[in-house]
């Protein structure tokens, strides 16, 4: 075991680390929300187009497509140099992470050769629009109607939790267009323009207060059949191969080093028995915390390890968000406990840590939801991992118009 | 970045496998569980001499293969997967591990090429009472190198050649050796929750004692020892926390209840999805300490404490759960669930009981936060 880069791939990073020193803005205005909507977009096209002229925007992608023609390992080293540098928000992860992935899988050759390079310049912003107010966890259950025409399909229905969706220039759009088979065969895939008059975006107030995703409205929204990404009723089959992209880039880490700082606020602060920090209780808490985060990140190194040696990685970077969020939300309720009756208090200027707890209270049930339920990613490590059986479902082989949705 | 074992670790562990499993199936340890004269199973304490692995990290000179502590570290898995029931932890990760930190040449040549021969025992006596490990437990006396006291529990002190034990000489706490076939030794075998492995009470009266290391070291020694072993035993435990998993989810396969595989209630894919995250929590920090034992002493209290820390959180979870799975069945001393579940209680508190470590954990972050 060796924590040490190897020779090749030492090489690399002095590369890419020359590269940031010469190329990556001085300064940038940061939010502690990457997703935030403040986010200095002009900033960040700058950068993804700077990234994507050098190499280093898809760094796996071939080079045909605008991508670096490299190797994950590459990719894994550019990312952790990039994050020791000042750079703009990312708002064309999902894009570039799940929804060109799909284009280039299951779209025609003409939409290839038209969407994948304007998006790795960071030129044409990308969102993902699968979610439906009938089916958060049960994508598969969309309801949102696509009818034929002769070659224009017309869309009518309702997206939900889309992020980006505001500032996004195109959908990758998840419909229904037959009710009358199961609901895994009736689906198909689309791209739509986002900025389409008979597409309304309204952002989702979230209880956090801030306002990372949107609702997304269809009336009557006509599009051409040569949006159809992959055949009619396949869309599951292509939603899947977006899922799964999905599953790789939403991911674990974000504990980090946050023991540290309950460490640190404990020791600003009494409690009946004395000292918060010598509590006994609290610390066998942070020694569990430790454990957890530690173990994550080491997995992320299991992960990397098995990509540089030029293997597939094990199933076991699978356990990183459904332990991570539960890990915020665990710590954050119990810094808030410790500072008492002022763990009340959210203001920045007035709490402790400028509040860091409070905000992460506030956003952990969001982590736990999104990219997949706890309650999800545990069955996807019981069915795909462990192989225990899938649940029962009685919808599958029920017409879709006939399945009960309980309203 | 290289986190794993090497292709030549990864083969030595293959190997044992395939070994442990032809040599150590369930009959063996049910051979030593059912059976109140047997301390361990001594043919396969003798074919595992034969393999090599309790020189395996020790040094050629003394008889060993000179391999590393991540060598040692990949058996260990093995060992803890197929619930040896052989005295290997307390000879290889305490007794040998101890001479080789604070040894004199002498008793080193005396006794490490004994231990990897397999003609030697060890064992570690450390607590005289219910508690942690502390300075005030240890009132065991040494006076003019004969050694006074009591050591319980010791780990296979019923049937070990060799003792090191922490005393007092002059006040100060020190690490002794003594002979046990010597004079002044009584050994009383004790009722355990893991009658897989053998426990005694030792009674010293004025047995003949050797000093290691310097006087007043005995317990920063012991701690070094302990976080070796602790990373050993994370393996162990990491091993029988993965069988405990397979076997519920096997059960979870076969038993059907109310028309259907009992593997296919949420309540039983979430319990095992948890068996899963904990014990890939527990392999990555155990991974840390592997690699810290080699290469990274500086990190080794951290990384031994975290090894053991999540070690004995998976391994006590997977036995647990994996008798509720089972059901009624689970509770049987015919289904083997128990055998888990006696071993992670054993593993869990022969260096130390979890909650002691995570103090010792949080202490050395604040030192390292401080520095």
């Amino acid at each position: 075991m060796d924590f040490n880069d190897t020779a090749e791939e030492a090489a690399y990073r002095k590369e890419v680390r020359g590269w940031l020193e010469a190329n990556a803005p001085k300064s940038v205005v940061t939010s502690a929300d990457p997703m935030e909507d403040a986010m200095d977009m002009k900033a960040a096209r700058a950068w993804q187009r700077k990234k994507a002229k050098a190499g280093y925007a898809c760094i796996t992608w071939p080079k045909e497509w605008g991508g670096g023609g490299g190797a994950s390992w590459q990719s894994v080293i550019f990312g952790q140099e990039e994050a020791k540098f000042p750079h703009p928000g990312n708002p064309f992860a999902i894009g570039l992470g799940m929804c060109v992935p799909t284009v280039m899988t299951a779209g025609n050759q003409a939409d290839k050769e038209r969407f994948v390079k304007p998006a790795v310049l960071g030129d044409e912003i990308w969102c993902q629009l699968f979610s439906e107010p009938s089916g958060g966890s049960d994508a598969a259950a969309a309801r949102t109607r696509a009818v034929l025409n002769g070659d224009t399909w017309t869309i009518n229905g309702q997206k939900v939790w889309t992020s980006g969706a505001h500032y996004s220039d195109f959908g990758l759009l998840l419909a229904r267009t037959d009710p009358d088979v199961p609901k895994h065969k009736g689906l198909t895939m689309y791209w739509i323009d986002m900025k389409d008059p008979a597409v309304e975006v309204r952002p989702i107030h979230q209880m956090s207060g801030a306002s990372n995703f949107n609702e997304v409205y269809f009336t009557d929204l006509k599009i051409k059949d040569s949006q159809r990404v992959g055949a009619v009723g396949e869309g599951w089959r292509v939603a899947l191969v977006t899922l799964m992209n999905e599953r790789l880039s939403v991911g674990g880490g974000g504990a980090g080093s946050s023991h540290a700082r309950v460490l640190k606020l404990a020791s600003d602060i009494s409690t009946l028995a004395g000292p918060a920090a010598k509590d006994a209780g609290l610390r066998e808490k942070i020694a569990d915390w430790f454990v957890q985060a530690e173990g994550l990140k080491y997995t992320t190194f299991r992960t990397m390890t098995a990509l540089s040696r030029g293997q597939t990685p094990g199933p076991e970077s699978s356990i990183g968000k459904v332990v991570s969020a539960t890990l915020m939300q665990d710590m954050a309720n119990t810094a808030l406990e410790l500072e008492d009756q002022f763990g009340i208090i959210s203001d920045p200027k007035m709490a402790p840590l400028a509040a860091a707890f409070q905000s992460s209270l506030m956003g952990a049930p969001g982590m736990r939801i999104a990219g997949g339920t706890d309650e999800i990613l545990r069955n996807i490590i019981a069915e795909r991992v462990l192989g225990l059986p899938q649940d029962v479902r009685l919808d599958k082989d029920v017409a879709f118009k006939d399945i009960p949705s309980g309203r | 970045m290289d986190f794993d074992f090497s292709d030549d670790q990864k083969f030595l562990k293959t190997e044992a496998r395939k070994f442990l499993d032809a040599r150590c199936p369930v009959t063996v340890v049910r051979g030593v569980l059912d059976d109140p004269a047997k301390s361990y199973d001594e043919g396969l304490w003798k074919a595992v001499a034969e393999q090599g692995w309790l020189g395996a990290a020790i040094p050629e000179e003394f008889g060993g293969l000179g391999l590393g502590g991540i060598d040692l570290c990949g058996i260990a898995e093995e060992l803890g997967r197929a619930l040896a029931p052989i005295p290997f932890a307390s000879t290889v990760y305490f007794a040998a591990e101890a001479l080789m930190l604070a040894g004199s040449q002498a008793q080193k040549a005396k006794w490490l090429p004994k231990i990897a021969a397999g003609e030697v025992i060890g064992c570690f006596g450390m607590t005289e009472r219910p508690g942690t490990l502390t300075d005030a437990q240890v009132q065991a006396r040494v006076e003019g190198g004969k050694l006074t006291g009591v050591k319980i529990p010791v780990t296979d002190g019923d049937v070990a050649d060799l003792a090191i034990v922490l005393a007092r000489e002059s006040g100060q706490v020190g690490l002794y050796l003594v002979d046990l076939s010597g004079e002044g030794v009584t050994r009383e075998t004790l009722q355990t929750l893991d009658p897989t492995r053998g426990v005694a009470k030792l009674t010293f009266a004025g047995a003949a004692a050797e000093r290691m290391g310097e006087a007043g070291e005995g317990l920063s020694l012991a701690e070094v020892v302990l976080n070796r072993a602790a990373v050993l035993l994370a393996f162990e435990q990491v091993g029988g926390a993965d069988r405990a998993l397979e076997m519920a989810k096997s059960y979870a396969l076969e038993r059907y209840a109310f028309g259907r595989q009992i593997g296919s209630y949420q309540a039983i894919k979430h319990k095992l999805a948890d068996m899963y995250i904990k014990n890939e929590l527990a392999r990555s920090n155990a991974y840390y300490g592997a690699w810290a034992l080699d290469d990274g002493a500086a990190e080794l209290p951290v990384a031994a404490a975290a090894a053991r820390v999540a070690a004995c959180e998976a391994f006590w979870f997977a036995a647990k759960e994996n008798i509720q799975t089972h059901g009624g069945m689970g509770f049987t001393w015919a289904v083997d669930c128990h055998l888990f579940y006696r071993r992670a209680q054993q593993l869990g508190l022969v260096a130390g009981g979890a909650k002691a470590w995570k103090e010792r954990l949080v202490s050395q972050l604040e030192r390292r936060n401080a520095a």
